[in-house]
């Protein structure tokens, strides 16, 4: 990072800022029902949604702002939306 | 509608090239549509971008969400500055170094960027241009622009006792960037994240100049759900409203078929604010009518059914 | 080297080339043509290897060489005027985001009401922009000027745009001789541009930022600290020039006759040649008078001034643009050189030859004039009294 030289930012550095305190609701995702579609991980804006294997996702909630999308895309209803304890 | 995946899970490691931390609103459709273009261009690319919410919420010194280089001039210039990113690479012998990829909102594209534009394509620059379409100046907070729709209500065209919102109909963007003779044009939406993919690999893989205009929601000035952003973006195409196509060397050639019967654009308006106006009072229903006469004249043009 | 007899731009052009940009984009006005009309045809005749980028305004021609310049690639661009403040918004981005593209502005008056002559309001309009601003006195010096521009922006320390500012027509259409400089030579006195950040997937940075109140007011320090840096930077490439081309017209200034003056004129541009065959004019008759030209109008060379200036009495500032409410530019900047100095010298300022107004020996004179005659006072000078309806 440059300020000095035209404020030159390194490459992927925003993942400094942990936008998961924005959160109102939270995704759970129960893991019973899933089938893989991979909907939550390719519609999450904010990329934080991951598949360690087939059937298993996790979020990263230190991101997740809570949108629901996943939630609302999910083929087969397995992730809900609740309110956020703070 | 169904989608299929996009990555296979080799590539999990550095899933999204398009790093979180971003500020883009909850739910935000661009911030979506940006990460599924960078996904499927890959690393091996240097984009620029106009100013504008995208470039707002991605570069906030001293952070940066892109993966990939990137640079951010001024609001109508980024076909310019890709210009000169392209040009320099080929005369500094490393033309095998990266694809160029534009990129700008619907405002600084088809408005202020629309001369800038024009010459990136006229001049046959080895680019592909992205607009990200949500319909309105989002980054100054929702004023109208070349590309919102007829009847929408934004901060600049408000419903009043003499207005229903934007009274002029959506610019053909697509249709104007067809004319430049280029090899390749494209509408997408965040609602299809293969047929982006699909359409960004190919766009890459034809020299020359691109455009790809892909529809996405804005929940902030859409004033819809954030949680149906891919549902609001799925009705617009399903109505008619966002004719999702191909076009090679100006002919159409490939659309997505809406499913039938057509969906009633009332379904896509109701679920947003911004066309809240026009269920209030019985001569809104003359204005939607007036919006679904938009709808059809899209389903017949495209042969969209 | 081999003097020639050639245009101005074309000689410009030539110069240029030598310097081996890799992309030069531009725009056409009058009187920027044949600069860039030259390049253009040695580019098409495959002399110069370069990008030469047609574009559809000058807006996207300074866009073009930012996006260049920032891959990595040495950049040139051309213009005035109208074209010049159609830039002025990519002007500010590209000293900002510390990019060292040259670039000429041929000087010429802005329109309303249009006008395609010479003054020096373009230029002027942009100077709190961050680009260095040199100014050329004769076809010679805007052609060196331009390889000695290159050099200072692309210094490591400086990493600031260049523009070298030269008068429309009076210069780029006049045919002088020049000194060319051979391919060889240049490459001798002016190293490959390797900058140490640009655009490339090897080191995936980003350019062009937003910065919020927490980090603008530094990016602005570090600008006006590096101008500053500059100062030293400009003088050493006008010596290292000298030492390899035998060629000296200033560094930041040039002074002539000044030492034992007790009138100075101070001025920027061609009509420094005329100040001078006044000056030795009336030398011949006695009277001490001197010339100093600005050579570096930003950064301003403050101190090189005052050292110039302090035992003068008398100092008649000429110039060719205004600040419109507020009158003569460069005379309140004379004036504040000298501000809690223990001596002030009278400084007169006046204004002329704006949109071409000839620039008579009678006007000059006149100046000189009224600054021995006048208490220190700032007036245009050779209006048309006919035009004005009396004084
Ligand atoms: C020359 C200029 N005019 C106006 C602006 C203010 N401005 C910044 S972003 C923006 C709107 C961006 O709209 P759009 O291109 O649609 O992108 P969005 O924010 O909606 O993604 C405007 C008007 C500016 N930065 N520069
Ligand atoms: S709620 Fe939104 S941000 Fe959170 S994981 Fe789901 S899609 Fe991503
Ligand atoms: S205003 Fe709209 S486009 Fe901008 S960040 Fe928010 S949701 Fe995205
Ligand atoms: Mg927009």
């Amino acid at each position: 990072m440059r300020l000095d030289l035209g404020a030159i930012a390194k490459a992927g550095t925003s993942k400094a800022n942990q936008t998961g305190g924005w959160r109102n609701f939270k995704p759970i995702f129960h893991q019973k029902k899933c089938n893989s579609c991979d909907l939550c991980r390719i519609y999450c804006p904010e990329g934080c949604v991951t598949m360690i294997e087939k059937k298993k996702y996790t979020v990263d909630y230190a991101y997740c702002k809570g949108c629901g999308i996943c939630a609302e895309e999910c083929s087969s209803s397995d992730i809900e939306m609740v309110v956020e304890e703070k | 509608m169904t989608t299929t995946t996009l990555a296979a899970p080799k590539e999990q490691s550095c899933q999204t090239l398009l790093a979180s931390g971003h500020t883009a609103c909850t739910g935000c459709g661009e911030a979506l549509a940006a990460k599924l273009v960078l996904g499927a261009a890959g690393p091996n690319i240097i984009v620029t971008d106009a100013t504008g919410c995208l470039e707002v919420f991605t570069t906030r010194f001293p952070q940066s969400s892109w993966e990939v280089p990137f640079i951010h001039s001024l609001f109508e210039n980024s076909a310019a500055v890709a210009s000169g990113v392209e040009v320099a690479l080929k005369a500094l012998g490393r033309q095998n170094e990266a694809k160029v990829i534009a990129q700008g909102g619907d405002g600084g594209t088809a408005d202020i960027g629309l001369q800038a534009l024009s010459g990136m394509l006229e001049r046959g620059h080895d680019i592909l241009y992205v607009c990200y379409d949500n319909e309105a100046y989002m980054n100054t907070g929702v004023q109208r622009s070349g590309l919102t729709p007829f009847d929408c209500m934004t901060t600049t065209s408000p419903c009043g006792e003499l207005s229903w919102g934007n009274k002029h109909n959506k610019k053909d963007m697509p249709s104007i960037a067809a004319a430049h003779g280029i090899p390749y044009v494209a509408t997408a939406s965040v609602a299809f994240p293969k047929d982006i993919e699909n359409k960004v690999k190919k766009a890459l893989s034809i020299t020359g100049p691109k455009y790809m205009q892909i529809h996405s929601p804005c929940p902030l000035g859409w004033r819809s759900n954030p949680q149906l952003t891919i549902k609001v973006a799925k009705l617009a195409v399903q109505t008619g409203l966002y004719p999702v196509f191909e076009m090679e060397n100006g002919k159409v050639t490939k659309v997505r078929k809406i499913t039938t019967p057509k969906t009633p654009v009332e379904e896509y308006l109701k679920i947003q604010g911004r066309f809240a106006h026009l269920f209030k009072s019985p001569k809104g229903k003359e204005e939607i009518q007036k919006i679904q006469e938009i709808a059809d004249r899209n389903i017949e043009k495209y042969g969209l059914a | 080297m081999s003097t020639t007899f050639i245009e101005g731009s074309i000689a410009v052009a030539k110069t240029v080339a030598v310097s081996r940009p890799h992309v030069i984009s531009a725009y056409p006005i009058t009187p920027q043509t044949h600069i860039v009309e030259h390049l253009s045809e040695l580019v098409a005749n495959g002399e110069l290897k370069s990008e030469f980028v047609n574009v559809e305004s000058e807006h996207s021609a300074a866009s073009v060489v930012l996006g260049s310049s920032a891959t990595g690639a040495r950049t040139y661009t051309a213009t005035t005027s109208q074209g010049f403040l159609l830039m002025i918004e990519v002007l500010f981005n590209i000293a900002g985001m510390r990019l060292p593209v040259v670039m000429t502005c041929v000087n010429r008056a802005v329109s309303a009401p249009i006008n395609i002559w010479n003054d020096q309001q373009d230029s002027m309009t942009a100077r709190d922009s961050g680009w260095i601003q040199l100014y050329a006195e004769d076809n010679q010096e805007a052609s060196d000027m331009h390889l000695q521009a290159f050099k200072i922006a692309e210094n490591k320390d400086i990493m600031l745009p260049v523009m070298v500012c030269m008068d429309g027509f009076v210069l780029t259409h006049s045919f002088d001789p020049v000194e060319l400089i051979s391919q060889e030579q240049v490459d001798k006195f002016l190293p490959p541009f390797k900058p140490e950040y640009y655009l490339t997937p090897k080191n995936p940075l980003t350019f062009g930022t937003l910065v919020g109140p927490d980090g603008y007011m530094e990016t602005r320090y570090f600008i006006e600290k590096t101008m500053h840096a500059s100062l030293q930077v400009i003088s050493d490439v006008a010596a290292d020039f000298h030492n390899q081309f035998g060629r000296f017209q200033g560094g930041l200034i040039d002074t002539y006759k000044v030492e034992d003056a007790s009138l100075v004129l101070v001025a920027m541009g061609s009509i420094i040649g005329t100040i001078k065959d006044i000056v030795d004019e009336l030398r011949a008759k006695g009277q001490k008078v001197g010339v100093l030209k600005v050579r570096s109008y930003r950064p301003f060379p403050k101190d090189e001034i005052y050292k110039a200036l302090n035992h003068v009495k008398e100092i008649a500032v000429l110039e060719k643009a205004v600040s419109l409410g507020y009158g003569g530019i460069l005379v309140n900047e004379i004036k504040s050189v000298f501000y809690g100095k223990p001596k002030t010298p009278k400084i007169n300022g006046f204004i002329l030859g704006l949109g071409g107004r000839d620039i008579t020996v009678d006007t000059i004179h006149q100046t000189i004039k009224e600054t021995v005659k006048a208490s220190s006072e700032e007036k245009f000078i050779g209006l048309n009294e006919a035009l004005i309806g009396g004084k």
